[in-house]
């Protein structure tokens, strides 16, 4: 099936899409890598006056070192993300996580920017950015920019703190070198969305559980970072009695989707087996 | 109408095209390059895929004007000077296809798994190819396939699946024989 | 894990049936050069767009055309009110009563709905994209009707689907052994077993399947020649030229049908659609080739679903475990209508739930009910599938009640070699098996006895990860089938199937076939076949079908009938072409035919050099200068076959399924199965039947199921939510072979197209309720979701010991865990 009709822009630069946002306002729907934005056109869910295609805009894409922050360009793909030394090295979890990702096509065309900014909950990029406190840098009218921390960036379903006019053109993800990291991603196919996912990254100190980040996906309309849990793991061994008690609290307060996967009670079962696991394969247990 | 210039399988063509024309529809009507096929609205399936500048790509998953400007192989252009791919041959050989319509699509994303990884296990085979579905063949002669042509890359000291047919093409003759002693 | 390359040595070792030849087919499909009816042009071809009903029932009350007919490159846009008098209207061929329910199917709608997805109007443009745009501006008003979804509910005429008709329940079909003479009577059994003996009464549910056929559904009509082309994306072509003539009032001799490459179908292309006769109707209306492709979802939608069944199963036996009995009542959803095989699938499942056990005592009853979800029909196996899952379940949950192995007391109940022919208590006759061959190659090869010693040791360590081992030994009925006893069950056809042969003058074969492939491999079995009976060279045998002009007789493709019956059909046309050349070649060679011999292509003349080689036959008879006197001159031959009983392979397979107690996740760790399905043409082609067919199954244990919500509207309406199963789902399976060929064809054939997904599905289910009935689990419902396993395992009647359920939930007693999530940043909770 084929979209409606659409105008198509293709800026090259961060300031000329702004200025196409603001000249289209409603109207027009931004395409990063498209792999999501592609089918809901396809099945006409969404039908869009004008798509501006961010693919031109260089600047956007590419992952560098700033200090203690890795700069994640919005329109990296997620191969590109994988491929980054600096992140495997830096970030372990975001890169464990963009592997689950769908399939090598998609990853191969997919934005870790589009990712955020269409902010399904049942994507696998939020909870690692949420877990890692990553900051999102987003452009506004006028040369404006803004950075909004992990915590205030998501805010409801398909809801981020991108607002009308604005584009997200980086992540800064601070550095957690040496931490160890795992996402357990749970599906009953492969090529699924995660009917839960948890991103868990750990730093260990002399066999105990120094510091952790834990992130949850599809566990509520956004994702979500377990504080209590992190809190909860810090001195602990990286033993399963230890770590199942500290996590065992983990779907507390959560609110996870009933469907044809799973009911929102077996979610909240889920979370807690799969945060002891994400924890202990994190903590190199 | 967006102008649009793309190379595909060689040949550089510059067409005017509606902006919602998905690649996957330009490839088929409009260059007739009908070897690649549409079996989902949803990007599950991967009968579409091609190459875009030597990676894999699901082209119902993208508009034809974001390719303007790039390379894109499909699997007509697969085959070079009527020598078939080590790919296309293994596929034959293992039996890898029975109606054939996700054939296309496995073997370009087989093609792309190899070029990232020349010695893959089982494994790493079998969550490569998870992007394509086959209702046909339940995938074990399709895994055959890729191992068969990775080792051919090997055996031949290239790497099989560079998006291109520098691999050296099986005597089909031979391969029979071998295979025949077998069953 | 490796896979068995081992094939039995049944041929010669210059033949080529039981060669590994790779097929003729591969080389325009791995090369992109394929002729799906979607890549067909045909000059001036117009498009169309359907519109389709969003609502489960309704009144159309009315329709505006105005704005989509005023749309750009936008032709027409027509309504069933405008094709009423020629749509025709898609047939239920297989009434399985005299008096059975049936409402009419018209292709577009006309004035009610009975079903989502159901065509109201059809666009007709210039490009598929126009069609589409223009299909969003048509105004269709509706005035929704109550709709009855589910099928035990249907059963009760409480909201009827299809309120002319004043019930749900479409037919009731009826084999008892006592009445028929077959057997006992089964109410006196299972009577008896109830006071001295064991009674097992379960309910199974067959879930909805969707058949999911890669390719699309497509067609082409050109309405502008002589003959009326349509090309197709079926597995039917003849059946579907015969329904236009029959229902549309064209003439037959006016109609060309085409199925070109046809991608995949499982029985999901064995339908006349809807699309195909809207198609016709309006190229015909129009004087224009129009063209129909479906998207996905359209195809997930509206072509027909499979399965859906209620099965109760009342088995009862002696103390030691020897049945005496079996009762089933079935209930089937039709859909909104009758489709073309429509109740006939349930019924096929009559013969088989017996399977091959020696019940003395059976009675098998199914009603079939009609409610307002899509149509349902065959679906690879179509019947057997079923009623195989059925019994090969409530045997296990019999060894379970005894405490015995479940291969034991199959053993126990099953036919043995020596009492084939046997005929059955469903009054079928299997001309030949040996299931304990099977049985034992297939122990040996799982490692039976070490993988039992593994679970019992998981058990006993109280493992998070249990393990289960699940047992199908199972048969079916292929080789559909002999006319005779289609006519006695009310089939609207024939079982026959038909073969041409033709001599070309150099010596080159031309085969035409009646069974259409869409995957198969008929081009490349059929060269076998005819190059070993004709000593032709295969590369000399082309292979011809799928084309009512070329191939113009034929019943198609499905039930595992081409090679047992259209492989049969060849045969015989082979040995006439033989038996003509004989008499050509004993007048060249100035012989006898008495002292003729045909050995590996040629005639010779018995003790002399002298011979001719049946090329050269066809060159005399083509030239047609030396014949015998009034000879015609050809050589070439026409047969059809007409089967005189179904072929019955059989084959035991074993599933090791890994179950994690905490999440209810299940792996597969190792599934082998031996399969008798007789003589093998091709291992290759075989290798691939079965893997494919193995992977449908455990799909339906595991993955798959067509789920609507409330209103009707189906919500696994696309590749997102039907979840077919990828590489890294899968593992590889290992398959082997006992051969005891069928005695009822020439070759010994049995057939091998839906064995893998008859037998595997129970084997699956028994694996993963074995792996957990220590926690006093005794069913899943299919698919067998991690949330069903779980939820089994926590509601089980057997309470584990303490420890042994770490992964019980803590959540509900209490806990601050239910909180609106608009304020649960901000709480104590453990999530932020």
């Amino acid at each position: 099936m084929i979209p409606a009709t659409f105008d198509y822009l293709a800026p090259t630069s961060v300031a000329d899409a702004i200025a196409a946002l603001e000249e289209h306002g409603d109207e027009a729907k931004v395409l990063a890598g498209g792999q999501s934005l592609l089918p809901i056109l396809r099945m006409r869910l969404n039908a869009p006056g004008v798509v501006i295609d961010l693919g031109k805009i260089s600047e956007l894409q590419g992952v560098t070192e700033d200090g203690d922050d890795l700069v994640i360009g919005a329109m990296t793909t997620y191969f590109d993300v994988l491929a980054s030394d600096a992140v495997s090295t830096h970030a372990a979890l975001l890169n464990k996580a963009i592997a689950t990702v769908a399939d090598p096509q998609i990853r191969h065309r997919g934005t870790i920017g589009g990712a955020l900014v269409h902010a399904d909950p049942a994507g696998d990029v939020g909870a690692p950015a949420l877990a890692l406190g990553a900051s999102f840098v987003i452009a506004g009218p006028g040369g404006a920019t803004r950075t909004v921390a992990a915590d205030d960036f998501f805010e409801d379903l398909f809801q981020t703190a991108v607002g009308e006019g604005e584009l997200l053109t980086q992540i800064r993800v601070p550095k957690h070198t040496g931490w160890g990291a795992h996402y357990e991603k749970f599906v009953r196919v492969s090529h699924q969305w995660s009917i839960v996912g948890i991103a868990a990254t750990v730093r260990s100190e002399g066999g105990a559980i120094a510091e952790a980040r834990v992130g949850l996906t599809n566990m509520g309309s956004t994702p979500l970072r377990a504080k209590a849990v992190e809190e909860a793991l810090v001195g602990q061994p990286a033993t399963d009695e230890a770590v199942r008690a500290a996590v065992a609290q983990v779907a507390d307060g959560t609110n996870p989707p009933s469907d044809l996967n799973g009911d929102s009670d077996y979610r909240k079962h889920l979370a807690t087996v799969l945060t002891r696991r994400a924890v202990l394969a994190a903590a190199g247990a | 109408m967006t102008r649009i210039t793309v190379n595909v399988d060689g040949t550089k063509y510059s067409d005017e095209v509606e902006p919602r024309t998905l690649l996957v529809q330009y490839l088929r009507e409009s260059l007739g390059k009908t070897g690649t096929v549409i079996g989902c609205d949803t990007s599950n399936c991967g009968a579409c895929t091609v190459h875009l500048d030597g990676t894999s790509v699901k082209s119902c998953n993208m508009l034809a004007v974001q390719a303007d400007g790039h390379e894109v192989t499909t699997i007509e252009g697969l085959a070079k000077n009527g020598e078939l791919h080590p790919l296309q041959t293994a596929f034959h050989e293992c039996h890898a296809l029975q109606c054939g319509y996700c054939t296309p699509g496995m073997i370009m994303q087989s093609c792309d798994l190899l070029k990232n990884n020349p010695d893959p296990s089982e494994q790493e085979i079998r969550e490569g190819l998870e992007g394509n579905l086959c209702r046909c063949t339940g995938y074990q002669n399709i895994v055959k396939a890729v191992q068969q042509a990775a080792r051919q890359g090997k055996e031949s000291g290239q790497q099989s699946g560079q998006g291109d047919a520098d691999g050296n093409p099986v005597d089909l003759n031979e391969a029979e024989q071998t295979v025949g002693a077998t069953s | 894990m490796t896979i068995t390359e081992d094939r039995p040595d049944t041929a010669a070792p210059d033949a080529e049936i039981g060669k590994a030849r790779r097929r003729k087919e591969d080389q325009r499909l791995i090369t992109g050069r394929t002729r799906w009816t979607d890549n067909l042009t045909v000059p001036g071809m117009l498009h169309l767009a359907m519109v389709r009903s969003p609502f489960a029932h309704a009144n159309i009350t009315s329709i505006n055309t105005d704005e989509a007919k005023a749309a750009s490159g936008v032709i027409d846009v027509i309504t069933g009110e405008d094709i009423k008098d020629v749509q025709g209207v898609n047939a239920n061929a297989w009434p399985i009563t005299t008096d059975q329910v049936t409402p009419t199917h018209l292709p577009v709608a006309v004035s009610r709905v009975a079903c989502a997805g159901e065509i109201v109007a059809v666009v007709v443009a210039r490009t598929p994209a126009e069609a589409r745009d223009a299909a969003e501006l048509v105004d269709v008003d509706y005035e929704e009707l109550p709709a009855v979804l589910d099928l035990k509910e249907a059963a009760a005429d409480t909201v009827i689907a299809h309120p002319d008709l004043g019930t749900n329940k479409c037919a009731f079909w009826k084999l008892d052994s006592a009445e028929q003479g077959s057997g006992g009577d089964v109410e006196a059994a299972i009577a008896k077993a109830r006071t001295d003996g064991i009674v097992i009464e379960r309910e199974y549910r067959q879930q909805r399947l969707i058949p999911a056929f890669m390719e699309p559904r497509s067609v082409l009509v050109d309405p502008t020649g002589e003959q009326m082309i349509v090309w197709s994306s079926t597995q039917v072509p003849h059946i579907l030229r015969f329904l236009i003539a029959a229902t549309m009032g064209i003439p037959e001799s006016k109609i060309r049908v085409i199925a070109p490459d046809v991608g995949g179908g499982f029985g999901g292309k064995l339908q006349t659609t809807p699309e195909e006769f809207a198609t016709i109707a309006i190229s015909r209306r129009l004087g224009k080739p129009c063209k129909y492709t479906e998207t996905r979802s359209e195809s997930l939608l509206s072509g027909h679903h499979g399965r859906d069944q209620w099965q109760k199963l009342t088995l009862s036996a002696e103390k030691d475990g020897t049945v005496t009995g079996l009762k089933v009542d079935l209930l089937a959803d039709m859909g909104a209508y009758v489709a073309i095989v429509g109740g006939g699938v349930p019924v096929l499942g009559a013969w088989m739930f017996n399977s091959i056990y020696k019940f003395p005592a059976y009675q098998f009853n199914c009603q079939t009910v009609l409610t307002n979800k899509t149509w349902v029909d065959a679906y690879r196996g179509a019947g057997r599938p079923e009623a195989t899952f059925a019994i090969e379940r409530i045997m296990d949950e019999l060894a379970a009640e005894l405490g015995r192995d479940p291969i034991e007391v199959r053993e126990q109940n099953w036919i043995t070699h020596e009492e084939f022919p046997f005929t059955t208590v469903a009054g079928m006759t299997y001309d030949s098996g040996n299931y304990e061959a099977a049985t034992a190659k297939a122990k040996e090869l799982f490692g039976y006895d070490e993988l039992r010693a593994e679970q019992q040791q998981r058990r006993d360590s109280h493992d998070p990860v249990q393990l289960g081992i699940g047992v199908s030994t199972f048969t079916e009925m292929c080789g559909l089938a002999p006319s005779r006893i289609l006519g006695q069950l009310n089939y609207g056809a024939g079982g026959w199937e038909h073969a041409s042969i033709r001599m070309l003058a150099t010596g080159k074969v031309e085969v035409l076939t009646g069974s259409s492939a869409h995957g198969q491999g008929h081009e490349t079995a059929w060269s076998q076949i005819v190059a070993d009976r004709l000593g032709v060279a295969f590369e000399d045998v082309e292979v011809l079908h799928g084309d009512t002009q070329i191939a113009h007789r034929g019943m198609d493709t499905y039930g595992s009938r081409s090679l047992v019956v259209g492989g049969e059909a060849v045969v015989r046309a082979a040995d006439k072409v033989i038996a003509k050349a004989k008499v050509f070649a004993a007048h060249l060679l100035e012989a006898s035919e008495d002292d003729l011999e045909f050995k590996a292509g040629r005639f010779e003349v018995k003790g002399t050099d002298k011979g001719l080689a049946i090329g050269e036959v066809a060159l005399a008879a083509f030239a047609g200068h030396n014949l015998p006197d009034g000879a015609e001159p050809s050589i070439d031959a026409d047969a059809t076959y007409d089967p005189v009983n179904f072929s019955f392979p059989h084959g035991t397979h074993l599933c090791a399924m890994e179950v994690d107690t905490e999440t209810g996740a299940t792996t597969m760790r190792k599934y082998v199965c031996v399969d008798d399905i007789g003589t093998i043409i091709n291992p290759l082609i075989v290798e691939g039947q079965i893997h494919g067919g193995l992977v449908q199954g455990i799909a339906q244990a595991l993955w798959e199921g067509a789920e609507y919500d409330e209103n009707g509207t189906l919500v696994t309406g696309s590749f997102v939510d039907y979840t077919l199963p990828t590489a890294a789902d899968t593992i590889n399976y290992v398959s082997d072979h006992t051969v005891s060929p069928s005695t009822t064809n020439t070759l010994g054939t049995k057939g091998v197209g839906e064995a893998g997904t008859i037998a595997s599905t129970p084997a699956v289910v028994n694996a993963i309720v074995d792996a957990i009935r220590s926690f006093g689990v005794n069913d899943v419902l299919m698919p067998c979701t991690p949330e069903r396993v779980w939820k089994a395992i926590l509601t089980g009647s057997a309470k584990p010991a303490e420890g042994e359920r770490e992964a019980a939930p803590h959540f509900d007693d209490g806990a601050p865990n239910q909180d609106n999530p608009d304020t649960s940043a901000s709480t104590q909770g453990g999530a932020q």
